[in-house]
């Protein structure tokens, strides 16, 4: 089979999944996460020969000719709108994360949903399972996790999701990323609200996708400029000098923009949306309503990605009219709100209790890294950062579902109902869940950035040396401040989930997960170590140029011009070595022995800011004065009542009430007094004189004829008299 | 064989008309074999229409299937049909529907066969006036089709709800519905009469093939104008005429606000006919007659119309998210919905003859067409929730998914098919239609984007509200327990949902048509 063709066919399998288990297996549970884990599998197994075939062809060669074809889609006039795929460099690289994590997320989802148990005893389609009673052979009753009840239909979902990412990653066209895009918002709006019974679940899952589609309207309009701009959509056209000249040279006549920057800025915002960036990041955290492998899915290996991927494949448009070490607008924009997004939603982090909202608020802030990093022009580092970032944030992510899934057999078991999710509800796990604390603790580190031995070092040190070696002082300063906070947060998490003894019952009573769900996390903790070492820089003290940096090569060559590498430096080496081992012990200095019901250490120092922090800064309520309440108010009452109501059929009515008054006049003063009175007049005058004649009606012959008599000579008179006498 | 293919035209148009006359023959007693007739009969199109898209060569400029016979010799007016791409791709979409609704109407019991002989008659006047070639008959089809419509509004509408007109005197809902409706068309017909007539007196014939010739380079009169107008004011006139008339029926906001009550009062399959083709014909006028015969009034224009389509995108989506009853929610939506395809139209007018017209122009037409498979899916499926339920305010709903999954399962598609998600049909019109109008009128295609954004806010609404949500329990249990979707009613979906995912994922095969089509309009 060819390549091309074989890219084809990636996407295909979980699309197949999704209709065949929607059409005919959604009630047997086994055949459909057969089907859609053999999905997977399949997926998974062709991105592994298009890798394999894409390295064979040799970075600097699959740089300038890589894997494509393209077939006519849509026609638009004299020409045609053509689709097609294309897998270069930095395709390939996206694709095999992509497949390992997606593969990793199908497997976990059978145990999570805990495939194998009994049905629950009051479980309902759109709840989380509630536990079943089971008797063991002495008599016992327990309490144990009840299969979910819509399993199907959650496999249905993510196959379909997996679809969407495929579609997004081999496209070589912008109109069939923005496909794969969309579809993923559908998904991610299915499956946050999953159990949709929960009022929050159904509130997050339309704030989701409102607020991405923000995002998404935007970038609508920056292809459809795009498209007007340059009459093509696919990367490789556009991505000529030539084009990317007109683009950078033509003005947009707003705010003195070029097209290419503001097309940029515009695509620009669709990521806002898609990777949950400030102002629109307000929805990822309330995402953490749907199941746990979906905010894996979601957060690290799919959805959000999306987002930063996309703006890393149109880098050279973003990146046009930049002159040496002069960033375009578009670049500063996006440096600027990486930047802030990263601090910012660190800090919001640190005061987070639910686990899966502090990895929630810590996506935010590493795809703010990745942001940042594309915005000074780091593009091999952010595109490194999003490689790592999607191993050790799904290997997080799955493992605070493990955590979870562990802490509520506990509930279930001891009748304790404690809120599984909350850290401070935890404690000592490390000796019951052994292989998810190893697990997690090696996510914890990556996403720490604990030296050397992480792939999170390794690019999160690779966007700080950027950073600093470009003169980008503040975004360097951020996001060391950040990493710091990062490093904190993080080992806060571990120290109050595994370390110490534990808190609650439920958690003396946690349990270790099935294979299903351990084996993904080993895989990916493999990953969240090995994957940094093919990206060290040469001139590392040191371990530089024992492994060749094939990440820098691989990827660098995607582009027209091969970035240079950045300048070794030990400044941003020591920083990044003290932000991430200071914070690891701060982080574990202040937690390490928190008591059952003890509140947060950082709770009295911090005072009122640590109010502030919990509640997110308040910003999801300013967001309901400030747009939704005014948008209830303006489609309600102004639109609906005010508008088309109040004026436009007042309007109406009164031109109807007009007619009808007018009708009135013609029937009062016209019908009725003048035709209606003539015609009585007439018919009256009829029979009135009709009244008079009848006196001479006496029913004689004799009479009729003396009558008929006298009127005919009377008539002869006249008639001969005036003959005579003319 | 060979006098079906070259009457093939005339028979499509007046098959229906036959059926009804058959049906109004059939016993009104026997309700069953009323539908069953009517439904077979109303197939008979659709397959000649089938036929006609296989035959129609989409390479040939200009109309095709041709058939002109003489009719009013005196004033030079001829029985003249024919069609091209874009009016093949309404008059498939008005025969498919016609039996989906046929068939969704299955549950009336009250007059059946009045109620199918009227659905039959009004087939016929839609198909009138895609196929007419002469402005006569287009006027005349034009009001034949009114008259079924406001029968099946004003007798077999919803019998709930009434309406306050002003200082207290109510009437019931279908009766306002029906007669705002009607009233509202016939102002505009008024124009339209005196626009051909207009036209007929001074370019001496109504046939539009010729008419596409002289009218638009018309710059002396040869016959002396009606009151001695001079050509000038004679071509306002008949302009002004046209489009408010065609802006009333697309309907333009603000002339939209007869759409909502007959909407939301007439019968289900009413609704479905009215939103799927009924306001094609508004439409279809405007890049029928409007652009081709006055390309330079149309673009002297074309701005307020880019507006008025704008405040129709930004203001429907409003008010589609203001409502409260699910059915008028679906009725807002069209307005939203056919915002679009107005700012194709205007954007076309404006940029005649660049790509930018061509694309826009093919995003309109398309969504014309996906717009009535979308919306009559929607009311339809409003339609079975509300035959079970005998309510439609979706308070009363909620947490009905794990009664009515399959019926869940379907909603959600269709109301993503109506949202224009990418992979379903609407996406790709809604594209093209912003594709372009961006570079012809920017800022209006930005604001639009409000609209789009709260498209999302109502069909999410309308899902959250009916099936999402802890469960109402008044439909669990008992007389009220709900019941999922029925074969009958899948069957009229199916085809629907099939064209919506096909549409969506390989819109070529009818986009194709209309592109050619489009590439000789203009």
């Amino acid at each position: 089979m060819t390549t091309e063709l074989l890219i084809w066919l990636i996407p295909l399998p979980p699309l197949l999944a999704f209709f065949l288990i929607v059409l005919f297996t959604n009630r047997r549970k086994a055949l459909s996460h057969t089907i859609a884990v053999g999905a997977a599998l399949l997926s998974w197994g062709g991105s592994m020969v298009v890798f394999w075939r894409a390295l064979q062809e040799g970075a600097h060669h699959l740089g300038a000719h890589p894997f494509e074809s393209a077939i006519d889609w849509l026609p638009t006039g004299g020409s045609w709108f053509r689709i097609g795929v294309l897998i270069d460099p930095l395709g390939a690289a996206v694709l095999f994360f992509v497949a390992w994590t997606v593969l990793m997320i199908f497997l976990y989802s059978v145990g999570y949903h805990n495939f194998g148990q009994p049905k629950g005893d009051h479980d309902r389609a759109g709840l989380p399972p509630h536990g079943a009673t089971v008797e063991d052979e002495h008599g016992h009753k327990h309490t144990v996790p009840s299969i979910e009840p819509m399993y199907s239909r959650f496999f249905a979902f993510i196959g379909l999701f997996a679809f969407g990412m495929y579609t997004l990653v081999v496209s070589d066209n912008l109109l069939t990323l923005f496909v794969g895009w969309e579809i993923m918002g559908l998904c991610s709006y299915l499956l946050i609200g999953f159990w949709y019974g929960k009022k929050s679940a159904r509130a997050a899952m339309i704030k989701a996708f409102i607020t991405t589609r923000v995002g998404d309207v935007f970038m609508l309009l920056g292809i459809a400029y795009l498209y007007a701009a340059t009459g093509t959509l696919n990367f490789r056209a556009i991505f000529t000098e030539e084009v990317l000249h007109h683009l950078a040279a033509e003005p947009s006549g707003f705010f003195g923009l070029s097209a290419a920057g503001l097309i940029g800025i515009l695509l620009f915002i669709g990521t806002v949306g898609k990777s949950a960036q400030f102002p629109l990041h307000v929805w990822l955290p309330d995402a953490m309503e749907g199941p746990t492998p979906v905010s894996a899915m979601i957060h690290a290996a799919t959805m959000v990605s999306a987002g930063v991927y996309m703006v890393i494949r149109i880098f050279p448009l973003l990146s046009a009219g930049a002159e040496h070490g002069h960033l375009t607008t578009a670049m500063n924009a996006m440096a600027f709100i990486g930047a802030f997004t990263a601090l910012f939603a660190a800090t919001i982090a640190i005061a987070q209790n639910d686990i899966k909202r502090v990895l929630a608020y810590s996506t935010i802030s590493q795809l703010g890294y990745m942001i940042a990093a594309l915005g000074i022009g780091a593009y091999v580092a952010a595109t490194f950062h999003l490689v790592t970032h999607a191993f050790f944030k799904a290997l997080l992510f799955l493992g605070s579902g493990s955590v979870i899934h562990g802490v509520e057999h506990g509930v279930l078991h001891t009748d304790d109902h404690v809120d599984p999710q909350d850290m401070f509800n935890m404690g000592g796990l490390r000796r019951k869940m052994p292989l998810t604390f190893w697990t997690f603790l090696i996510g914890g580190f990556a996403l720490s950035g604990f030296p050397i031995l992480t792939a999170g070092f390794w690019s999160k040190d690779e966007i700080l040396a950027d950073a600093f070696g470009h003169g980008h002082m503040a975004v360097f300063i951020t996001l060391a401040v950040a990493a710091f906070l990062t490093a904190f947060y993080t080992m806060r998490q571990i120290t109050l989930s595994f370390f110490g003894e534990p808190r609650t019952k439920a958690a003396e009573h946690a349990h270790e997960t099935p294979w299903t769900m351990t084996t993904p996390l080993v895989i990916l903790a493999v990953f969240a170590i090995g994957y940094g070492w093919v990206g060290i820089p040469e001139q590392f003290p040191g371990i530089g140029g024992l492994i060749p940096n094939w990440f820098h090569d691989w990827v660098g060559s995607t582009l027209l011009h091969h970035p240079k590498a950045v300048e070794f430096n030990i400044v941003p080496l020591l920083t990044s070595l003290g932000v991430a081992l200071g914070g690891l012990f701060f982080g574990w200095l202040v937690y390490r022995n928190i008591e059952a019901g003890q509140e947060d250490p950082l709770k009295k120092p911090l005072g009122p800011i640590y109010t502030l922090l919990q509640n997110k800064y308040y910003i999801d309520e300013l967001y309901d004065l400030v747009f939704v309440k005014p948008a209830m108010w303006i489609s309600e009452t102004l639109s609906y009542q005010w508008m088309d109501r109040g004026l436009i059929d007042g309007i109406l009515h009164t031109f109807s009430r007009a007619a009808y008054a007018l009708g009135g006049v013609f029937r009062n003063y016209i019908d009725m007094p003048i035709i209606n009175g003539f015609g009585d007049f007439v018919g009256e005058g009829v029979k009135k004189l009709g009244r008079a004649f009848r006196v001479i009606q006496t029913g004689r012959v004799q009479q009729y004829m003396v009558i008929a008599l006298v009127l005919a000579f009377g008539t002869l008179f006249y008639y001969l008299y005036n003959w005579m006498i003319p | 064989m060979e006098f079906i293919s070259s009457n093939l035209l005339t028979l499509i148009l007046f098959l229906p008309v036959l059926s009804a006359l058959v049906v109004a023959l059939l016993p009104s007693e026997e309700k069953k074999l009323i539908r069953w007739v009517a439904l077979i009969a109303s197939f008979l199109p659709l397959a000649l229409t089938l036929f006609l898209w296989f035959e129609f060569d989409a390479s040939k400029a200009g109309f095709q299937f041709e058939q002109q016979v003489t009719w009013f010799e005196a004033i030079n007016s001829s029985y003249h049909l024919g069609v091209d791409g874009v009016s093949l791709t309404m008059v498939l979409l008005t025969t498919l529907l016609t039996p989906l609704c046929i068939l969704a109407s299955f549950s009336i019991e009250d007059r059946v066969k009045g109620y199918m002989a009227l659905f039959l008659m009004l087939e016929t006047g839609m198909l009138g006036v895609f196929l007419s070639l002469d402005l006569l008959l287009f006027f005349v089809f034009w009001e034949i089709g009114l008259v079924p419509m406001y029968f099946l509004i004003n007798q077999w509408g919803s019998e709930k709800g009434e309406r306050e007109l002003w200082g207290g005197v109510k009437v019931k809902a279908r009766t306002y519905a029906s007669f705002k409706f009607m009233i509202y068309t016939m102002a505009g017909s008024l124009g339209l009469l005196l626009a051909v007539q207009l036209i007929g007196v001074v370019a001496g014939t109504f046939d539009l093939t010729q008419l596409f010739q002289i009218w638009p380079t018309l710059t002396t009169l040869d016959n002396i104008g009606p009151l001695g107008l001079s050509v000038g004011t004679v071509k306002v006139i008949v302009f002004w005429a046209f489009v408010i008339a065609f802006a009333l029926k697309v309907p333009v906001w603000p002339f939209h606000t007869w759409l909502p009550d007959a909407h939301t009062e007439a019968p289900t399959a009413g609704s479905m006919i009215l939103a799927g083709v009924l306001l094609k014909l508004g439409a279809y006028g405007f890049l029928r007659l409007v652009l081709p015969l006055f390309p330079a009034e149309a673009k002297t224009y074309a701005g307020a119309l880019a507006f008025l389509a704008t405040m129709a995108i930004i203001f429907g989506a409003f008010s589609s998210f203001g409502q409260s009853d699910f059915k008028r929610l679906v009725a807002y939506s069209s307005v939203n919905h056919m915002g679009f395809v107005v700012l194709g139209i205007a954007a076309a007018a404006y940029a005649a003859g660049t790509d930018h017209a061509t694309i826009a122009m093919n995003g309109a037409v398309l969504q014309m067409f996906n717009h009535g498979l979308s919306a009559a899916g929607m009311f339809f499926l409003v339609g079975v929730i509300y035959e079970r339920t005998h309510t439609r305010n979706l308070d009363d709903f909620g947490g009905l998914f794990p009664l009515v999954p399959v019926y869940g399962g379907i909603l959600i598609f269709t109301s993503m098919a109506s949202l224009g998600l990418p992979g379903l049909n609407g996406f790709i019109s809604e594209f093209l239609v912003v594709r372009g109008a961006w570079p012809v009128f920017t800022v209006y295609t930005a604001l639009g984007m409000i609209g789009l954004l709260f498209t999302g806010a109502y069909i999410l609404k309308g899902i959250k509200q009916v099936l999402h949500g802890p469960l109402n329990e008044q439909w669990a249990f008992g007389e009220h327990l709900l019941t999922d979707i029925r074969p009958r009613e899948i069957f009229v979906m199916a085809p629907l949902m099939v064209l919506m995912l096909w549409l969506g994922v390989w819109p070529a095969w009818l986009l194709d048509v209309i592109n050619r089509a489009v590439e000789v309009l203009f």
